[in-house]
């Protein structure tokens, strides 16, 4: 934002006080100093841990107990992840967190953009009843919804599919995606809706063809933000797959120390990188987009 | 146009489906647990009726208590760790940083897209003693200090669980706050700065009050989120040692699943959606007043 700092202090005719001086050469590094100091710190706690998971997912066991934590590993295999994605059963949970997060990602947001249409586009009684109703679905913990819905699905037999994955993300994810909607709906000038309907265009063409292109970006950044609460779930996912091939990357981590009996490091480590490296790719290419969304301001 | 902008046809095609799901699968089930707090047992064995009895059991169970009190403290310290490291973030890249601060935030911000569940792993790795020393006790070797048993007494465990959020979510809210940071007018700084206000001066009586909604959405954003705190502690402590750090979460997923006691668990959940409910209206109120005096 602002060019000038606390540091240079504003010269105007009016400043009273002395103007200062230069400070020579050495000084000013001197006083970079702390700021060279605080962003390393804080960078090396970030991204140190994450490296020295990294490089354990290269290690072998005999290294992980005979030489110090902070070795680089000596050989580069992927022995460990080939271990991991194969006997620790990894391929399977990442193939199934894929298929209970898109159709629940996809019903999120289908459901929840016409709702928001209806809600704030609309003219009919009883919206603001209705997006109230949402809107307390969000304050409302997971816990609360958990045992009926256990019940249901184990009555009706869902319990040996991803269906009920799928159906709950679907329902937890509307009330934040209806509301965002509403909001971003909202602040589109009405005019634009009336103008169309005044050309004669039936509600569900101004729907495609108006309200959907002008709300597209804030779509994608509700999508962003439902995929990963979708797929870093632990709560559903751990309740609803009962049957150990149905679990989704979360709970197959969760659980992955117990599979070979003993700790195996390597595995563990390597798995643990798929998961963390795996979000962090994908987030370092939609990364543009998610910073543009957040700071235009969906929560102020 | 209020024809076709009121048109019943399209508002039940447009909203039904939504409506739909969000009634069976939230609003009925929110409902039907209420109704299980009367019963005692499971879908397997049957129910019995047994009136308030579960909802008495909630005042006198010892461990309800300790759940409660966790919960809570894990919620106040969290929050105000969170955002008062995030604001000094934001602060630093706003005023200190400024232009250069791109790649920093980028970086930091980065540990809030990972998985909960692997971060805990990750952390438990770190801290760990037995059968290898993590990272941090290496540290703590090399410069003389034996290892410790991090996971092995209440307090510890719970600054390793506080510490993993922290470092978790700091850059989450560095960036929150950072957009409101970034919306204050530049003419209002610079016109404090020329009657003599700077640093932390110009920081208390400026930028505070002027962020001060976006600070109080961030705190409501993280109580509501510390509140329901579940993925990260199951993976870390899984509750232990003993049951020290387990929150109204965890003890309710015990009670139901463990137990197989669905109508306690049903009046651990109530109590805990009365908890985040209490704080949400609590916090709404106080920040109108706030909003209103300033």
């Amino acid at each position: 934002m602002s060019s000038t700092a606390l540091a240079t202090p504003v010269r105007t005719p009016t400043d009273v006080r002395p103007p200062r001086r230069r400070s020579p050469r050495g000084r000013r590094i001197l006083k970079a100093l702390p700021k060279i100091i605080v962003i390393g710190v804080l960078l090396i706690t970030v991204v140190y841990p994450l490296f020295w998971l990294l490089m354990g997912s290269f290690k072998t066991q005999d290294e992980f107990l005979n030489s110090p934590t902070w070795a680089l590993p000596e050989t580069w295999t992927f022995d460990n992840y080939i271990e991991a994605w194969t006997t620790g059963n990894l391929g399977t949970y990442v193939r199934n967190s894929i298929l209970a997060t898109a159709p629940a990602l996809f019903l999120t947001i289908v459901f929840g953009v016409a709702a928001g249409f209806a809600l704030e586009v609309m003219v009919w009684k009883g919206r603001g009843v209705v997006l109230l109703a949402f809107l307390a679905g969000i304050m409302v913990p997971g816990q609360m919804i958990l045992l009926p819905l256990f019940t249901i699905y184990f009555k009706t037999g869902l319990t040996g599919s991803l269906l009920p994955l799928i159906i709950t993300y679907t329902a937890i994810g509307l009330p934040l995606t209806v509301f965002m909607m509403a909001t971003y709906f909202r602040s589109v000038p009405r005019e634009i809706f009336e103008a169309a309907t005044l050309d004669g265009a039936s509600i569900f063409r101004t729907f495609r063809s108006i309200g959907f292109p002008l709300v597209k970006n804030a779509i994608f950044t509700v999508a962003l933000v439902q995929f990963f609460f979708i797929w870093n779930d632990l709560l559903i996912a751990l309740t609803f797959t009962t049957r150990s091939d149905l679990r989704t990357i979360q709970v197959g981590l969760l659980n992955f120390t117990g599979q070979f009996g003993q700790v195996q490091y390597g595995p563990t480590f390597a798995a643990i990188c798929i998961n963390v490296f795996g979000t962090l790719v994908l987030y370092l290419i939609l990364n543009q987009r998610v910073m543009k969304g957040l700071t235009a301001g969906a929560v102020k | 146009m209020n024809r076709v902008l009121g048109d019943w046809r399209a508002i039940t095609i447009l909203l039904g489906p939504a409506l739909l799901v969000y009634t069976l699968v939230m609003l009925v089930p929110i409902l039907w647990s209420l109704g299980y707090t009367v019963f005692e047992g499971n879908p397997i064995t049957g129910f019995t009726f047994v009136g308030f009895d579960n909802l008495a059991h909630l005042f006198t169970d010892p461990r309800v208590l300790e759940a409660l009190v966790f919960t809570l403290k894990y919620a106040f310290v969290l929050t105000v760790l969170q955002v008062v490291f995030g604001y000094l973030l934001s602060l630093m890249y706003v005023f200190w940083l400024r232009r250069a601060s791109g790649l920093v935030r980028t970086l930091v911000f980065f540990p809030v897209v990972l998985p909960t569940v692997a971060v805990a792993l990750l952390f438990q790795k770190l801290f760990e003693i037995v059968p290898q020393n993590g990272l941090v006790n290496s540290l703590l070797n090399t410069v003389g200090i034996p290892s410790v048993d991090w996971f092995s007494s209440p307090d510890s465990a719970f600054w390793v669980i506080i510490m993993m959020d922290v470092w978790r979510s700091m850059g989450f809210y560095a960036v929150l706050l950072y957009a409101g940071l970034v919306d204050i007018p530049e003419e209002t700084l610079e016109s404090a700065r020329l009657d003599g206000a700077s640093g932390w001066k110009l920081v208390r009586h400026i930028v505070i009050p002027l962020s001060l909604p976006v600070l109080l959405s961030s705190i409501i954003f993280s109580i509501n989120g510390t509140l329901k705190v579940f993925d990260s502690i199951l993976a870390l402590t899984n509750g232990g040692p003993g049951s020290a750090t387990t929150p109204l979460t965890l003890y309710m997923y015990q009670t139901s699943f463990t137990y197989g006691e669905y109508g306690y668990g049903s009046s651990i959940a109530l109590l805990l959606t009365i908890l985040c409910l209490i704080v949400t209206i609590f916090i709404f109120r106080s920040s109108r007043r706030d909003l209103t005096k300033g």
